[in-house]
């Protein structure tokens, strides 16, 4: 990977925002969090890459995701597993859950997933908010869409947002309350690590860009789905309600980029 | 073959990437043992799944839900038999915010000890919330029983419509009359009521310039210029100028969920000695705006002043230290920037080491929200800060409410008692998926109550059970604390909000009261325990009578414990000002008293097991 790719792009801005969340609102809760996931996920990394493929991978994959996941993990009190653990289980899956060579989950959105899944006694996420102020995340929209636009993946963050907000004025219109109230998930913090660093990962999305918006569309659906079963106050979902876009991408990502590969496959010589 | 000395790959050394470098270890031999292809996939692959057994592995000893080792605490609820009926009334408020009503108005239900009528035996007071609802004065009957005796002595009938409602009450002797007065704070006008001293008390508010209307829902006496009178600091929680039964906007609530500043402003009033007040909020410097729910004052940093230390909702703690009673500083003390929602104040000396330590309650919800209870220990003199150090069942209380460190067990060592729960309503619906959808969001949407999915019967986070905390000392894990609730015997799963600790029955042991909000109050009655003790009545002649704010150590066993005597603690709450120590197996060594007015006096070679009623000394 040249120091020209987008991929840069996309360590700056997560740095940026750490930098910036750190500076003004302690979002990290600790550097020994930082620490470990940066170190495990690098180190993770640089081991199985060389291990298993005999080459050391870049790391800038690595470092994106040691960040979201110290952002984005909010454990009990003072435990720092849920960070080592997470760390080796996102870079693990990139070498474990694969098919034809690919990974199908984005590192972080599997970990995360697999730990409010797991260990909900143990793990929320992202208890910080980073002061709920206009401002900054006004500032860190307009990076992460200049940032998409340069990394050629603009047209999932707004395919995605699109869909949010046109399935939020459906939810409303079943489950009434205010407007405002359904569309106010996306002008949160955990919303521009998802539409920035997630859906659009382009090791785990599908090859077309056709077919990369119709699965975040799909994603914000089965968003949609989860987040109808919180107001229905269905059991079976309640796992999934603390957060919906996250789990939503867990499930639609693997299948979405497995069925891409099977097809590549099929339709390869 | 050495490393350095290159070969077709140049030097080691001028290998650039760590790719290359593992590439030439390769070509040389250096390697891990041979493993195939296939049986390097298959460790990674059961590393993988070792890691996710770990994972639930360790998700399932969740320090929280640990139980205790070994309980030496026993405590039975007989508040019916002790003649204690009472049932907290929440306020209603303006159609305006029908609904998200059970949310806002989930507060209110306070209960605060003192000895009213000077019989030596500890009363109650408990606040209600509803116009028309009366508040209760249980008078001690001496013999395990209550009375409630507020609508005689002109303390029942505060919740009135254009007056505001109670939202709690601190005792305190503001005029040194000898009788225990009383400050009522509200949703409204709060109240300033006399003690007579003849079973009655007059209302004197008006005269006291404490008239200004306030969403306060804390207050503590202090003597924060050591001028030997009481004076007073009310926390603002929604700002003054929103009158909850006639609303002129909805934009009434936080502006974030962790660094508001948006709330009622902390008002700080100076007793001027001639029953009138001052505020000397702005000279002081302790007018915060951050949806302060409860304040604590003691000497934090050993310079013989007393400092405030606030727990706020939506943001980070503060501790104002008292420069010489001129002035207070917000301290840089580790509190800054550690943001979550401040409920209660807890002060005790947590590992006996003559020093006030802080426990501060937060929310914590399987799967939403880990904010963790504070728990921190005081080394000021040592670092300039605390140390945070809460783990386990310290930390993860539920949404906790009041606490209050006391040692239950009289083994030398405070016990913490956390009450908790917000809204037990309907058990099959949950308003937290609603709430985290403008949780997240930015300050503007979530300020305005319109924009607040309606909570309609959901609970949120209700039918939690109350901790009990057994301290055993510096052993173990989790701040030495182990939860003993349920082999205790506190087995509610009420709505707490205030709590307070007090000797009711004056045999040695602290008893439990809780204030339930739209709940019935609890009192949880002390079991015998083997462990010696002794306990201070303190009364103040330079100082305040009520010698609040004089600090006492004692010495047992090798090693001190300080306590102070409150003007407030914990949330909506104030234990009996009378001090409990517990001793264990030893009897009081040193005993210093630190009074308000400076004057340090010793005691040595009391006897254990006694209350002593000590004068501070006139000169």
């Amino acid at each position: 990977m040249k120091w020209s790719d987008p991929k840069y792009l996309i360590v700056f801005l997560i740095t940026l925002v750490l930098v910036a969340g750190e500076a003004r609102y302690d979002i990290l809760g600790g550097y020994d969090r930082l620490a470990t996931t940066l170190g495990i996920c690098i180190g993770t990394e640089v081991v199985l890459s060389w291990w298993l493929r005999g080459r050391v991978a870049n790391i800038a994959s690595a470092y994106i995701t040691g960040i979201s996941l110290a952002l984005l993990t909010k454990p009990q009190a003072n435990i720092l597993w849920p960070f080592a653990l997470g760390s080796f289980l996102a870079i693990g899956s990139k070498y474990v859950l694969t098919y034809r060579g690919r990974h199908l989950w984005n590192p972080s959105n599997f970990a995360i997933a697999l730990l409010v899944l797991v260990a909900s006694d143990s793990v929320a996420i992202l208890s910080h908010q980073w002061g709920n102020d206009l401002r900054i995340n006004l500032i860190i929209w307009a990076f992460g869409l200049a940032v998409a636009w340069r990394a050629r993946v603009l047209h999932v963050t707004l395919t995605y947002v699109a869909c949010f907000v046109l399935l939020a004025v459906v939810r409303n219109a079943i489950v009434g309350g205010p407007l405002l109230a359904e569309l106010a998930p996306i002008t949160g913090p955990m919303y521009q690590l998802f539409v920035f660093f997630m859906v659009t990962d382009p090791r785990t999305t599908v090859g077309t860009r056709r077919g990369r918006m119709l699965v975040v569309a799909i994603v914000a659906l089965v968003e949609t789905i989860i987040r109808l079963g919180g107001d229905f106050q269905v059991a079976l979902l309640r796992p999934f309600y603390p957060s919906p876009p996250i789990l939503a991408l867990a499930i639609v990502g693997p299948i979405a980029m497995w069925w891409d590969l099977y097809r590549q496959g099929r339709k390869a010589p | 073959m050495s490393l350095s000395r290159g070969g077709p790959f140049g030097s080691f050394e001028s290998l650039e990437s760590w790719g290359e470098k593992l590439t030439l270890l390769r070509c040389i031999g250096y390697s891990l043992p041979v493993f195939t292809a296939s049986w390097r996939r298959v460790i990674v692959t059961a590393a993988f799944l070792a890691a996710v057994v770990a994972v639930a592995v360790l998700n399932r000893r969740a320090p929280a839900s640990l139980t205790g080792a070994r309980e030496t605490i026993r405590l039975t609820e007989v508040a019916h038999q002790s003649g204690i009926d009472f049932v907290h009334q929440p306020a209603t408020l303006d159609p305006k915010l029908a609904h998200i009503t059970p949310h806002v108005a989930a507060l209110g239900a306070c209960v605060s000890v003192s000895d009213v009528n000077n019989d030596n035996w500890p009363d109650l007071y408990f606040t209600s919330s509803r116009f028309g609802a009366a508040n209760a004065l249980y008078l001690n009957q001496r013999d395990g029983t209550f009375r409630d005796v507020a609508a005689e002595a002109g303390v029942a009938a505060l919740n009135l419509p254009g007056e505001g409602v109670s939202m709690g009450a601190v005792w305190g002797d503001y005029d040194n009359d000898g009788f225990e007065d009383l400050f009522v704070y509200k949703w409204g006008y709060p109240q300033l009521l006399h003690n007579l001293g003849n079973g009655r008390f007059a209302d004197v508010t008006a005269q006291s310039g404490l008239r200004r209307w306030m969403n306060s829902n804390g207050a503590v006496w202090f003597d924060f210029d050591r001028d030997g009178l009481l004076d007073l600091y009310i926390t603002g929680y929604f700002r003054s100028d929103i009158d909850f039964w006639h609303l002129r906007t909805t934009r009434i609530m936080q502006e974030s969920w962790e660094f508001a500043s948006n709330g009622g402003k902390n008002l700080l009033f100076k007793n001027l000695g001639n029953g009138r007040f001052a505020d000397v909020t702005d000279s002081m410097g302790v007018g915060s705006t951050r949806w302060t729910l409860a304040a604590a004052a003691a000497d934090f940093n050993d310079d013989g002043w007393p400092d405030l230390y606030l727990a706020n909702d939506y943001g980070p703690e503060e501790l104002f230290l008292n420069r010489e009673g001129k002035r207070f500083e917000l301290a840089r003390a580790g509190l800054e920037d550690d943001s979550k929602s401040g409920m209660a104040v807890a002060l005790g000396d947590v590992y006996n080491r003559g020093r006030h330590d802080v426990f501060v309650t937060n929310i914590s919800e399987r799967g939403f929200l880990f904010q963790g209870n504070n728990l921190r220990i005081n080394f000021l003199k040592e670092l300039g800060r605390f140390n945070e150090i809460a783990t386990g069942a310290v930390a993860d209380a539920g949404w906790a409410w009041g606490a209050q460190f006391g040692d239950l067990n009289n083994d030398g060592w405070l016990d913490l008692v956390v009450v908790n729960g917000f809204i037990s309503a309907d058990s099959g619906r949950d308003y937290w998926y609603a709430m985290s959808k403008v949780a997240g969001a930015q300050g503007r949407i979530f300020e305005d109550a319109k924009n607040w999915p309606a909570i309609g019967t959901a609970s949120l986070s209700g039918y939690e059970r109350s901790r009990v905390l057994l301290n055993r000392g510096r052993e173990g894990l989790g701040g030495g604390f182990v939860d003993v609730a349920e082999e205790a015997g506190v087995t509610d799963r009420l709505d707490g909000r205030g709590v307070a600790l007090a000797d009711l029955f004056n045999v040695g042991t602290l008893d439990v009261v809780i204030a339930n909000e739209k709940g019935k109050a609890l009192l949880y009655r002390n079991g015998a325990h083997p462990g010696h003790w002794v306990e201070f009545k303190l009364i103040g002649t330079r100082s305040n009578r009520s010698a609040i704010g004089a600090e006492v150590t004692v010495a047992f066993g090798g090693i001190p414990q300080r306590q102070v005597v409150d003007g407030g603690v914990g949330f909506c709450s104030q234990n009996d000002r009378r001090l409990h120590f517990g001793l264990g197996d030893e009897r009081p060594g040193r005993v210093t008293i630190r009074w308000p007015s400076g004057t340090a006096q010793v005691l040595e070679g009391l006897a254990p097991d006694r209350l002593y009623e000590i004068t501070e000394p006139r000169k």
